[in-house]
C-alpha cells in the first residue's frame, strides 16, 4: 500500500501541474484565437477554438478606430529610451554606491531602497502636478525620464558589482593612467553585460506594459502609448472585441517572444533580493 | 587623446559625478513628489484655478475622507479582494512548487515559464481578453462551467445558470479576484521554488530513513524551513493587493462597477483626483491607504518573526 503510493505520487504531481500550467496558459491561447474573429464570432455558441480568418478585418478596424500605429510606436520609443536611460544611470549610480565611499552614501542608499517598497499609487497625484507644471503632458519624456530614477535598478546594479568586480581590478586600472570615465566605460561597463540585460529586459518589459503613467500623463489619443489606446477602445456598448482582441495580441506578442528567448534570465531578475 | 592630468576626474569626485543623474532624477521625481503629496493633503485646492488658489485646511481632508461612505466601502472592497486573490496565491503555489521541485526534472524551466509567463504580460491586455472570457452569454469561462455541469458528481459544484460576472455586484469580486490570482500565482511558485532549492537533501533522507512518508516530510521540514519565503510573499501580496488599480481598473471599465462593488481605495483615490477634482482629499486618502498597508506588513512582520532566539 505504502509502495503503491510512493509511486503514484509523482503522476498527481504530474497531473496537477500539467493542469495548472494549461489553466495559466489557456487564455493566451484564446487571446490569439480572438483576434482571427470577428465581434459576432467571438460571441457565439461555442466560442471559436481555433484560429480564423478576421485577422486583417480586425486589424483594418482597429487602425481606423484608433492612431494604431502611432500608438504603437510611442510604446515603443518610451520603452527603448527608458531602457536606455535606466541602464545608464544605474550602472553609473550603482558601480558608485559598490566601489566608493562619499559623504551620505548610506543614508542615500537607505532612503532609495525605502522608496522601492512604496506603493504606486502614493505618486500618482503629485506627480501629474508636477508634469503639468513643467508642461510634460502628453510629451512622451514624461514617461521615461522619471523610469529611469530606479530604485530596483540602483539596487540589481550595486548588487552585480559587489559580487562580481574586485576593488582590486578598479586600483589597477587607475594606477596604469586610465581616467575614472575610462574605468567606468571600458571596465565597469563591459562587466556589467549581464546585469544589463536584466535590468534592460525587466525596464523595456515594464515600460511597454505601464498603463497608470500614461493614464495619467497623456490626454490626447494620439499620444496614448498601445494600453491606454485599447482601454480608450472600451466602451459599453458596441465594443469592437474582434479589433480589440488583435490590438491585445499586438501588445502581448513581443513580450512573449522576449520571454520565451530569457525567461531563466527574467525570472532570476525578477526574483532577486528575494532569493539571495 | 588623453586630457592633461588637471582636467581629469579625480577619484574623489567620481562617484558625485557618477551618482548625479540618478539623485537628481530620484529627487525631483521620486522624493519630491512625497513631500509634495503630503503637503498636498492638507490643502483646499481646485486645479482649474491655479497654484495659488491653494489654501490650508488642516486636517479637513482626512477627516472628509474618514466620513465618506465611498472611500470606507473602496476600503471594504479593496481588503476583500487582497484577501481573496492573495491567500489562494500562497495555498497553491506552495504545493505546486513542492510538487515542480520533487517531480520535474527535464520539463522544469518549461512548466515554470508556463506559470510564470501570466506575471510578464500587459495587465491591460490581459484584463481585456478576461473581459471577454467573464462575458454572460458566450464567454468561456460560463461556457466551460456549463459543460462541467452536464458532468456526474461535478455538477453539485457549479451552477445552472450562466452567472453574470462583470454586471451583478456579488459578482464582479471573484471575477476580479480569479484574474489576480492567475496573474500572480506563479511569481509565488517561482518565489518557493528558490526556497526550497535551499532546503538541504540529507535532511529528507535523514526523514525517509526514519520512516516519514512524503506527507510527513511536507509537513515537517517543508513547511518549516519556507517560513521565511512565505513571509516575504506574502508582504509582497500585501503590499500588491492594497494597491489593486489595473485589474479592476479594465474589468470595470475605469468605473468601478454596478454599485461600485469593484472600486478599490486606489481607484477611488484616482477618480477623487481626475474626476472630481480634489487632489487635496485624494491625496489624503492615499496617505491613509499607505499607513495601512505599512500596519498591515509590520502585522505580518510580528506574525512570522521567529520566537525565541533568532535563527
Amino acid at each position: 500500500m505504502k509502495l503503491t503510493s510512493e509511486r503514484m505520487a509523482p503522476w498527481a504531481a504530474y497531473l496537477v501541474v500539467g493542469i495548472g500550467a494549461l489553466i495559466m496558459l489557456a487564455p493566451f491561447y484564446f487571446m490569439f484565437v480572438f483576434a482571427t474573429h470577428s465581434r459576432t464570432e467571438i460571441f457565439s455558441l461555442p466560442p471559436p477554438l481555433f484560429p480564423g480568418d478576421d485577422f486583417m478585418n480586425n486589424l483594418k478596424i482597429l487602425t481606423e478606430r484608433l492612431p494604431f500605429w502611432r500608438n504603437l510606436g510611442w510604446s515603443l520609443y518610451v520603452a527603448i529610451a527608458s531602457t536606455i536611460l535606466t541602464l545608464l544611470f544605474c550602472s553609473m549610480g550603482g558601480y558608485a554606491f559598490a566601489l566608493f565611499d562619499f559623504k551620505f552614501k548610506n543614508a542615500l542608499f537607505g532612503l532609495v531602497m525605502a522608496t522601492m517598497l512604496l506603493p504606486s499609487f502614493m505618486n500618482m497625484i503629485p506627480t501629474f502636478m508636477i508634469m503639468d507644471l513643467l508642461g510634460w503632458i502628453d510629451q512622451p519624456r514624461a514617461l521615461y525620464i522619471p523610469g529611469a530614477a530606479s530604485a530596483f535598478g540602483i539596487f540589481l546594479m550595486r548588487q552585480f558589482v559587489t559580487a562580481s568586480i574586485p576593488r582590486d581590478l578598479i586600483e589597477a586600472a587607475r594606477m596604469d593612467g586610465c581616467s575614472e570615465i575610462g574605468i567606468y566605460w571600458r571596465i565597469v561597463l563591459p562587466l556589467l553585460r549581464p546585469a544589463c540585460g536584466t535590468l534592460g529586459l525587466i525596464t523595456f518589459i515594464a515600460s511597454w506594459n505601464n498603463f497608470i503613467g500614461p493614464l495619467i500623463v497623456m490626454r490626447s489619443p494620439e499620444m496614448y502609448t498601445l494600453p491606454l489606446a485599447l482601454r480608450s477602445l472600451q466602451s459599453p456598448v458596441n465594443t469592437e472585441w474582434g479589433a480589440l482582441m488583435t490590438g491585445s495580441a499586438i501588445a502581448t506578442l513581443p513580450l512573449v517572444i522576449l520571454f520565451v528567448l530569457s525567461s531563466r534570465q527574467l525570472i532570476s531578475g525578477l526574483t532577486t533580493g528575494a532569493v539571495k | 587623446m588623453k586630457l592633461p592630468v588637471r582636467l581629469r576626474l579625480s577619484p574623489k569626485w567620481a562617484p558625485y559625478v557618477f551618482i548625479s543623474p540618478f539623485v537628481a532624477l530620484f529627487l525631483i521625481f521620486g522624493v519630491f513628489p512625497l513631500a509634495f503629496s503630503l503637503y498636498l493633503a492638507f490643502q483646499s485646492w481646485e486645479p482649474t484655478s491655479g497654484m495659488s488658489a491653494m489654501k490650508f485646511v488642516g486636517l479637513d481632508n482626512y477627516i472628509f475622507a474618514l466620513q465618506d461612505e465611498w472611500f470606507w466601502k473602496s476600503l471594504k472592497n479593496t481588503a476583500w479582494l487582497a484577501l481573496a486573490s492573495g491567500v489562494p496565491q500562497h495555498l497553491v503555489a506552495i504545493p505546486l512548487a513542492y510538487f515542480i521541485h520533487s517531480s520535474f526534472k527535464q520539463l522544469r524551466n518549461g512548466v515554470i515559464g508556463a506559470y510564470f509567463m501570466p506575471y510578464i504580460t500587459s495587465t491591460v491586455a490581459i484584463a481585456i481578453l478576461f473581459s471577454s472570457l467573464f462575458s454572460t452569454d458566450f464567454g468561456m469561462i460560463n461556457v466551460g462551467l456549463q459543460a462541467l455541469n452536464q458532468v456526474p458528481i461535478l455538477n453539485w459544484l457549479v451552477p445552472d445558470e450562466a452567472i453574470d460576472w462583470l454586471n451583478d455586484p456579488d459578482r464582479i469580486k471573484p471575477a476580479i479576484a480569479m484574474l489576480v490570482f492567475w496573474r500572480y500565482v506563479g511569481f509565488n511558485v517561482v518565489l518557493y521554488l528558490a526556497a526550497l532549492q535551499t532546503i538541504p537533501k540529507d535532511i529528507y533522507e535523514a526523514a525517509a530513513m526514519d520512516g516519514a512518508g512524503r506527507l510527513q516530510q511536507f509537513w515537517f521540514i517543508t513547511l518549516p524551513s519556507l517560513k521565511p519565503m512565505i513571509f516575504f510573499g506574502v508582504t509582497l501580496s500585501v503590499i500588491g493587493g492594497l494597491q489593486l488599480f489595473e485589474e479592476p481598473f479594465i474589468l470595470t471599465g475605469g468605473r468601478g462597477g454596478s454599485d461600485q462593488a469593484g472600486m478599490t481605495t486606489a481607484i477611488y483615490l484616482y477618480r477623487m483626483a481626475f474626476d472630481f477634482n480634489d487632489f487635496g482629499a485624494a491625496s489624503a486618502m492615499s496617505w491613509l491607504l499607505f499607513i495601512l498597508v505599512a500596519l498591515l506588513t509590520w502585522l505580518t512582520n510580528l506574525a512570522f518573526r521567529p520566537r525565541g532566539p533568532a535563527a
